[in-house]
């Protein structure tokens, strides 16, 4: 009977730990139904990228007071769960504060009481967010409904419970206190409870001890439904972040073989297709759904953080018009989760559902209204690019729909009749020269 | 402009079997549309002070598929860059300026994977560094004192990361710099790009080119500089629109230099 509680614990920590990495499998596969992108290239860049922008956070103190507290939030989250190894020794073992014994006593203080200072900070950043995001009434923060709001809440409330279980925990652990090293705040908390007896005291430490892991694991598994998967994402999505001028748009190589195949003089219009050809899907220019978007572009959407600054950057959504970049990628992630619980639903085939990204959740209007500006893709924290995803789309409804307002195709027309974008004649090009 | 200006043709270069210094790439605006016509000879009066070697394709330029990649067309923009490729590529072009930062962009950053490899650099830079060759004396009369605030083309800065070029530039105008509150990595588009020029903007409450003009306008600025043809056009819309057209000035960095010899 003795080991029953390491046998729960490994049970819990086996199925917690289980079920997240069932869920990230999901969202691997999900990212899949991507199309290829080559981003094999410039590793030494791609890792200075991630080094600056995920861990040191870089852009996060373009707007600083904010920026500070989410790194407190950030560093003091990482640090303290370096707490959780411990737990998770002692609980599988049966040991107790096994740092203690592999460590020296001033290093096990030191460590333990940075934690519990970081815990009080992290409390304070997180009432500061509170606040921020449910009284003062960012416009970025209001314009969220339903659960991307209760999405941002839920998590600062997790994080209360989380670091007030890990100050507890130290506070009513008779021995640590005896200790009388690292219990630098703990060490203030350890009154309130003078007047409990010994056994509630006891257990009031082993439930905030087990109330502490189980809260932890439930954090993990809640990732996967939660803006807060950038965590996690923001790392691989910092590293395949766009390496290139931000004016730089892609080429898209089948266009570059049909329009090399029409320019060539010596080309045979009713030449067979070379053999091997044949079996070559005809390209889908452009992007109506996720599964036309690339790999980078589905990671992008399951790493925004729904934090509102390309948004507030976006000069169509500062004027008043439909777009918002931030909206952009929140509908591609839903979109993409839909696809892939209708693939789990139908035994691992995607069934069409009459559905598709453009128009059921991004509509025209939003991605006529992009003047192209980068303002978004420059204000991201995390490197995403919805710029991209708009002018997939647009491609789509150009070259796959011929959808582009009537202005747009009249300006179209005269560049290929004349080669400007009005009705000019391509003589007249030099006609400036002589006027006055 | 009062004295005749010499506009080359790459192929008059040809003829004589030389190769100029630099193309001059002019642009459809910088050809076609009055405003930016100013634009443009205004420059060409700044590389023929300089003494510059340049060459326009006049009739052979074309349009450089910009606007209709952003507008999504794809074909249409790779089959002017195929074309316009074959024309720099025949007459052997290595170095090109532009007073339009769209081209520039498209050009430089796009081009080379169709097999156009050219050095490609914004007026606002040439400019800079024919004054710094010694090439180009400005003498800065004519804005001393003058409060110029400077709007950053999306793609020359954010998409280009080109901020400083523009702004030593102006310096030499002996105007007193003065500095929007978004401006630079931050600045507000004009409300131009994206192929917005050619169409009318959808429904919002208001238009993208009077709110970057309130921008401007609160820096009290005598003049508005600009780096690009279509800031330009949509600036001095957003001027006329707040009836400000008597005391605030529109002008781009080339005409700012041209009339400062
Ligand atoms: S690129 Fe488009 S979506 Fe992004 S900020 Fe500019 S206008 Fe908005
Ligand atoms: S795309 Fe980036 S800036 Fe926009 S909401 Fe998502 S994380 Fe924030």
């Amino acid at each position: 009977m003795q080991y029953i509680s390491n046998i729960i614990f490994a049970i819990i920590l086996i199925a917690g730990v289980g079920y997240f990495a069932r869920n990230i499998k999901k969202l691997i596969r999900n990212i899949k139904l991507g199309q290829d992108v080559d981003v094999s290239d410039n590793k030494p860049q791609r890792w200075k990228n991630m080094a600056r922008i995920a861990l040191g956070q870089s852009k996060m103190v373009v707007r600083p007071i904010a920026g500070i507290l989410h790194i407190i939030v950030y560093v003091g989250f990482v640090i303290i769960n370096v707490e959780v190894l411990e737990i998770i020794i002692d609980g599988l073992f049966g040991t107790h504060r096994i740092g203690l014994k592999v460590l020296p006593e001033s290093v096990y203080g030191f460590l333990i009481g940075s934690f519990e200072v970081l815990a009080v900070l992290v409390l304070l950043a997180v009432v500061f967010f509170w606040t921020r995001r449910n009284v003062i009434n960012l416009k970025r923060f209001k314009s969220l409904k339903g659960w991307p709001k209760n999405d941002g809440n839920i998590i600062l409330y997790f994080e209360v419970v989380l670091m007030c279980l890990f100050l507890v925990m130290n506070a009513t652990d008779t021995s640590f206190q005896e200790m009388g090293s690292g219990n630098v705040i703990s060490g203030f908390m350890a009154p309130w409870f003078n007047e409990v007896s010994t056994d509630t005291l006891h257990l009031i430490e082993r439930s905030a001890w087990w109330l502490h892991i189980f809260g932890i694991l439930v954090f993990l598994n809640y990732l996967y439904f939660s803006k807060h998967l950038h965590i996690l994402l923001a790392f691989p999505n910092t590293y395949y972040g766009k390496l290139t001028p931000k004016g730089q748009f892609n080429n898209l190589e089948a266009v570059t073989k049909e329009v090399k195949l029409m320019m060539d003089p010596n080309a045979d219009p009713f030449a067979a297709p070379v053999e091997g050809d044949e079996d070559e899907e005809p390209a889908k220019f452009g992007a109506s759904d996720v599964m036309d978007l690339n790999q980078i572009q589905l990671l992008n959407a399951y790493t925004c953080t729904e934090c509102g600054r390309c948004t507030s950057e976006c000069p169509a959504n500062q004027t008043g018009k439909k777009l918002s970049p931030r909206k952009i990628m929140m509908d591609t992630r839903d979109r993409l989760v839909e696809v892939g619980k209708n693939i789990d639903a139908n035994g691992g085939e995607f069934k069409d559902d009459g559905k598709q990204l453009l128009n059921d959740y991004i509509t025209k209007e939003e991605l006529w209204a992009c003047t192209t500006c980068n303002a978004c893709v420059e204000a991201c924290p995390v490197s995403i690019d919805p710029l991209s995803i708009i002018m997939e789309m647009r491609r789509y409804l150009v070259m796959e729909e011929s959808a582009a307002p009537m202005e747009l195709n009249n300006m179209m027309t005269n560049i290929e009749n004349n080669g400007a974008p009005w009705p000019y004649n391509q003589q007249d090009r030099l006609n400036w020269a002589n006027e006055n | 402009m009062s004295e005749q200006l010499k506009v080359p043709t790459i192929a008059e270069y040809m003829v004589e079997g030389k190769q100029p210094e630099i193309l001059f790439w002019v642009g459809s605006a910088g050809s076609y549309d009055d405003r930016a016509k100013k634009i443009t000879k205004a420059f060409v009066k700044l590389l023929n002070s300089a003494k510059v070697d340049f060459a326009v394709l006049g009739a052979e330029e074309s349009n450089t598929g910009d606007v209709a990649k952003r507008a999504g067309n794809e074909f249409l923009f790779q089959m002017q860059a195929m074309m316009n490729i074959e024309v720099l590529n025949g007459y052997e072009v290595k170095r090109i300026v532009t007073c339009d930062p769209h081209s520039f962009n498209c050009i430089k950053n796009e081009y080379p994977s169709l097999g156009g490899v050219y050095d490609v650099i914004h007026h606002t830079q040439y400019i800079k560094e024919l004054i710094d060759a010694g090439r180009l004396s400005v003498k800065g009369d004519t804005y001393k004192g003058k409060r110029i605030t400077f709007h950053d083309p999306c793609y020359l800065g954010r998409a280009n990361s080109e901020f400083d070029a523009p702004r030593n530039v102006l310096q030499k105008s002996n105007g007193t710099l003065v500095e929007m509150k978004k401006s630079k990595r931050f600045a507000l588009c004009c409300g131009a790009g994206g192929a917005q020029m050619f169409k009318e903007p959808e429904k919002g409450d208001m238009d993208v080119n009077i709110l970057r003009t309130k921008q401007a306008l609160e820096t009290t600025p005598d003049i508005i500089a600009t780096g690009c043809p279509y800031c330009n056009t949509m600036m001095t819309d957003g001027i006329k629109a707040k009836e400000k057209e008597k005391s605030v000035e529109v002008l781009d960095i080339a005409e700012v230099i041209a009339n400062s010899l």
